[in-house]
């Protein structure tokens, strides 16, 4: 196989030769190449199959918008898949491979497809699978899903590894005065400018060096710019893309790391992702060269102009030996004076009969000349060129390269990203971007300049407007006028051929031909989004960069429009694609989302709890003993509470002191029962209910003094109740002197719980007498000190339904308490309990959690109808009785026995009537448990119409997704001691 | 992502404030009408362009604020504490 590198050409290593991987065969590069140039090199024509047809493909471009030279890269777990052949850059030991291919590129068994055509055009997939009628009427669904999976298999290109992911990824942040987007002559020029007038400058730039498209000029060295740049103390990010704008200037970057290193040192992330905050953002993210339409325009040896100049003067391949370039406008005639004084043998077609043009004449320029056709399969035999697009009279040209050059379109992506239409320009057949209010300044060829001065006085105008903006300078600039060519470019998008099962490529990455344009047409999509949906046009992970235009003059064109009446479809975010790796950056595994423990955490651990997690807490929930299971265990855990007593932490609970002279009159506007008359030393089980009468959490309050109270809530809702508490302090009862401050870190709680709790308690207290049942009596609010003489705060409350206490102390003592009490309860025959067993005491007894109160429960609706005051008005009073929260057909809160005692449940089990066991049927069980009192399974739920209605009938309780059928009976919440006798001993 | 300038932090992400909603909510008293709360709480404006609504920095200095934001573009006008007394605190110190 021979070489395509040419001696004394390319700014590549040449003594670093780096040796690589294709499709499993070695070969050599150099250090600069890309994997592109070094394919090309090899002489590698095909590097992949196309989405739809498996036509071989090339490489198109030498760049971000390639929609050809898709690869996968790596193997194994590190195997990534549709990467861009020309923008990665080599390095020793690189493994790659080409993609939708069996058994490979070359040879490939689906490439049958370019001869069914037909039957993968526009719409495909829907017209197929969604119902073919008669027969399949309204089946169209299943079989889809039936085929799906095949076809996915076909289409699509690669595929990911399935395995985790063995890189770091990180997410880090910065901010300066001026971001400036791109590093060509116009934002080289901008960011000088912005830090000689002393802004803080990054410059980002996607490439591995910066020069923009200068990277393609034979004579151009990017050194002397780098260490000016650096003088002026622009940071400078290389290998950087800016995927996205976003609000307030924030960038979006992807710093490529170490994609270009063989072995990465492993405590460097892969990629990092940047969050920028800029002041004002400068873009000048260049243009890019359309190709053209025309039948096998898709033929591996077809590639832009600009990219074969690329691959010349970077990289020292000289792409093609006979080469033709067709074009519409001027850029071409530099790239093809040094094709030809490369070696090449060029001829330039000119759609244009009137030009003037200076060139080295060393090849033939063919005035009103177009390509029409290409002849070959794998490779470029021949073109077919006829004078003017109507192909009257035609004539062959051997080659084996066809340059094309249907003009450039300036990059407006990012201007898109903010909702920021672009213009059509008629002059020079492109969108430009249009101004806007935000602080962004669009400079260089992104404004449509396409001449090198221009570019570079661009940038210099759009830093003087960026100090406009700011603030810092009022000075007159203007930027020079879109266009810069001599002969003005002739509009030239597809030259139509009329021969049957002929294809010319709209958008090659998602093989969208010119015909599947005129079918949508046809079909009535005439709306360029709908055009884009049905063909899929520019919706492959190029977005359409070389495409789009192509596709919507075509469409113009059927409909007898301008291109700007059509209008374009918006460009998102990212620019180029970005790995789901960057994006979830450390937040991966254990670090997905914080953890909290409670102060006992590791004290809970060293006493065999095995722990749960509840929200973002990692609390207790069984500790079991020896061989016991978490059944045995918990079962265990809550009869030693009933018996004699149990140790349980509570810390997760929110804590909130509520301190200030409002407070009284606060707590009685927050909390749906009274608490005016709530003396100091007691507290009160609250409920609270929101703006529209639903309740929104219960918990405690306790006065522990005049104008302090101590307020707990559930676990889950702690931090919505404190900023609901803030909201009504700073926006509507700006006149109660209150303040609120979360102390949910700053209080280790635990529950004493059992007959015995209060002799337990007794032992671990300096002064015993603090808590009989004369000084603290039920609902009693004490504070005292735990031996040792640690200060606590105990208040004689109940969530198991026997005597208990909570108990808090400074975070700090949390361990020491827990000594204490477990060194204390064991003499009793006590234990520790967790969640479990604490839910299953708690269900015998009917108290609800968030598993009832669910945001959707009013305070009857949970039996709390006594809870609700009836001589105050409060948060949700107004509202928890409007409409349909009146109704009598409300579902109620009710305790659920199988009717056979043997029976067990679920959660989530629907209740329904007999022989009318469907839909939500008239209730549903939302906690159950084995109750060791009861020696049965119970369940706390809800059932329309509550206890009353359904007493004594036998109920279904159905569990499709479990496929389990049992016959319930609807019993009072509250299963084990319905006064309250045991509470109150 | 939004810039919100606190008035007590400065200029932080959104990300670290929860939105509240309408700050022009006039509430009524708790022991109004059901009419009356009905409408403070269920009916809204769908503004396009600026509105007055509530922020919470709630991962900076827990003050509830009222920005003034265009739902078009994002834009932020203006940002001050909700309380009255604040904002003139805020005021006097600029
Ligand atoms: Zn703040």
């Amino acid at each position: 196989m021979k070489t395509r590198r040419i001696d004394n050409y390319g700014k590549i290593n040449r003594d670093k030769i780096l040796s690589f991987r294709w499709d499993k065969k070695n070969y050599k590069g150099f250090e600069g190449d890309t994997l592109a140039s070094a394919l090309l090199a090899n002489n590698i024509g095909i590097v992949g199959r196309s989405f739809k047809y498996h036509r071989p493909r090339g490489i198109f471009s030498s760049g971000v918008e390639e929609s050809g030279a898709l690869v996968t890269i790596g193997s194994k777990d590190r195997r990534d898949p549709n990467v861009r052949a020309t923008t990665q850059e080599l390095y020793n030991g690189l493994e790659a491979s080409g993609q939708n291919a069996f058994p490979n590129v070359n040879f490939d068994l689906a490439g049958i497809n370019n001869y069914l055509g037909r039957f993968f055009a526009a719409g495909f997939y829907y017209k197929t699978f969604m119902g073919i009628p008669p027969l399949e009427w309204g089946k169209g669904t299943a079989i889809w899903m039936f085929f799906e999976k095949f076809i996915r298999k076909a289409a699509g290109m690669g595929s990911a590894s399935g395995l985790p992911d063995p890189d770091t990824y990180e997410h880090a942040h910065d901010f300066c005065d001026l971001i400036v987007v791109g590093s060509g002559p116009a934002g080289v020029a901008a960011a000088i400018e912005a830090a000689e007038k002393k802004l803080d400058v990054i410059l980002v730039e996607q490439d591995s060096l910066i020069g923009g498209n200068q990277l393609a000029e034979n004579d151009f060295d990017n050194s002397q710019i780098k260490n000016q740049l650096e003088n002026l103390g622009i940071k400078i990010m290389t290998r950087t893309t800016a995927f996205g704008l976003y609000d307030n200037c924030v960038v979006g970057l992807l710093e490529r790391v170490t994609d270009h290193i063989s072995a990465p040192n492993v405590n460097i992330p892969r990629q990092r992702f940047w969050t920028i905050r800029a002041k004002h953002i400068i873009v000048g993210a260049g243009a890019i060269e359309r190709h053209i339409a025309f039948n096998n325009n898709d033929i591996p040896g077809v590639m832009t102009v600009n990219a074969s100049k690329h691959y010349l003067n970077r990289y020292g391949v000289l792409t093609g030996k006979r080469i033709v370039i067709a074009t519409n406008n001027d850029s071409v005639y530099e790239t093809a004076n040094q094709l030809s004084e490369a070696g090449a043998n060029v001829t330039v077609l000119d759609s244009r009969t009137n030009l003037e043009i200076e060139t080295n004449k060393s090849f033939e320029i063919r005035k009103g000349y177009v390509p029409y056709n290409i002849n070959g399969s794998k490779k470029i035999d021949s073109l077919d060129i006829s004078k003017s697009e109507t192909i009257n009279k035609s004539e062959t040209i051997n080659c084996d390269q066809v340059l094309l050059s249907g003009g450039w379109s300036p990059a407006v992506h990012l201007l898109s990203h903010r909702g920021v239409k672009p213009k059509w320009d008629y002059n020079n057949a492109c969108f430009l971007p249009n101004d806007t209010k935000e602080n962004i300044t669009i400079v260089g060829s992104s404004r449509g300049l396409w001449n090198k001065n221009d570019c570079i006085a661009s940038g210099i105008a759009g830093t003087t407007d960026a100090l406009n903006r700011l603030g810092l300078s009022k000075t007159n600039y203007f930027f020079p006028k879109p266009g810069g060519w001599k002969n003005p470019i002739q509009p030239l998008y597809e030259v139509k051929y009329k021969k049957s099962r002929s294809k010319s490529f709209v958008d090659y990455q998602h093989d969208v031909t010119t015909d599947d344009v005129r079918l949508a047409h046809r079909e009535g999509f005439i709306s360029v989004e709908h055009l884009k949906r049905y063909t899929t046009l520019g919706m492959a992970n190029d977005q359409g960069k070389m495409g789009n235009i192509i596709g919507l003059s075509l469409m113009a064109e059927l409909l007898n429009k301008e291109i700007p009446e059509v209008g374009t479809t918006v460009f998102r975010p990212p620019y180029t694609p970005v790995s789901i790796g960057a994006l979830s950056g450390r937040n991966v595994g254990k670090h997905f989302r914080p953890l909290r423990v409670t102060p006992m955490h590791q004290w809970n651990i060293d006493h065999g709890a095995k722990m749960i997690e509840v929200g973002l807490y990692q609390r207790p929930w069984y500790y079991p003993k020896e061989n016991e299971t978490l059944s045995d265990s918990y079962i265990r855990e809550a009869s030693t509470v009933r018996k004699t007593v149990g140790i349980c932490d509570v810390t997760s609970l929110g804590k909130i002191a509520i301190q200030g002279p409002g407070s009284t009159e606060f707590l009685n506007r927050i909390y749906s029962n009274g608490f005016s008359k709530l003396q100091v030393g007691k507290a009160r089980y609250g409920i609270m209910l929101r703006d529209d009468g639903i309740v929104m959490d219960d918990g405690t309050s306790w006065r522990l003094a005049e104008n302090e109270y101590f307020m707990t809530t559930s676990t889950g809702e702690a931090a919505k109740v404190m900023s609901w508490l803030e909201e009504l302090l700073q926006t509507r009862w700006t006149d109660l002197n209150v303040n609120v401050t979360s102390v949910s870190e700053q209080w280790a709680g635990v529950s004493v719980a059992g007959p015995k709790s209060r002799e337990v308690l007794n032992n671990c207290l300096d002064d015993s007498l603090v808590i009989t049942n004369n000084n603290l009596p039920f609902m009693g609010v004490t504070s005292t000190f735990l031996k040792g003489n640690i200060p606590c705060r105990i208040a004689r409350i109940s969530f198991s339904g026997e005597l208990a206490f909570e108990v808090y102390v400074k975070s700090d003592f949390a361990n020491t308490m827990m000594d204490l009490l477990w060194e204390n309860a064991k003499k009793y025959n006590g234990c520790l309990y967790g969640l479990e067993a604490l839910g299953a005491l708690r269900v015998e007894k009917g108290h609800v959690t968030a598993a009832e109160l669910d945001g959707r429960v009013t305070i009857d609706d949970a039996g709390l109808s006594k809870m609700a005051s009836t001589k105050k008005s409060y948060i949700g009073s107004a509202m928890r009785k409007r409409g349909v929260l009146k109704n009598n057909d409300r579902e109620i809160l009710v305790g659920f026995f199988p009717t056979n005692l043997k029976e067990t449940f679920n959660a989530g089990t629907i209740v329904c009537e007999k022989n009318n066991i469907k839909g939500q049927g008239i209730g549903r069980i939302t906690s159950v448990t084995y109750s060791p009192e009861l020696g049965h399974w119970i369940g706390l739920g809800f059932v329309k119409g509550g206890l009353d209605k359904w007493k004594d009938t036998n109920l279904v309780g159905a569990d499709p997704v479990r496929n389990k059928q049992m016959n319930l009976k609807v019993v009072s919440p509250h299963m084990i001691d319905p006064k309250g006798e045991r509470m109150y001993a | 992502m939004i810039r919100i300038n606190c008035p007590y932090c400065g200029e932080r992400d959104h990300s670290e404030f929860s939105y509240g909603g309408d700050a022009t909510i006039n509430y009524p008293s708790l022991d109004a009408s059901e009419k009356d709360w009905t409408e403070a709480i269920f009916f809204r404006k769908n503004i396009k362009g600026f509105q007055f609504e509530t922020w919470h920095h709630s991962n900076g200095c827990r003050m509830w604020l009222v920005v003034e934001r265009s739902t078009v573009t994002h834009e932020i006008k203006s940002v001050k504490p909700c309380h009255p007394d604040l904002q003139k605190v805020v005021e006097n110190n600029k």
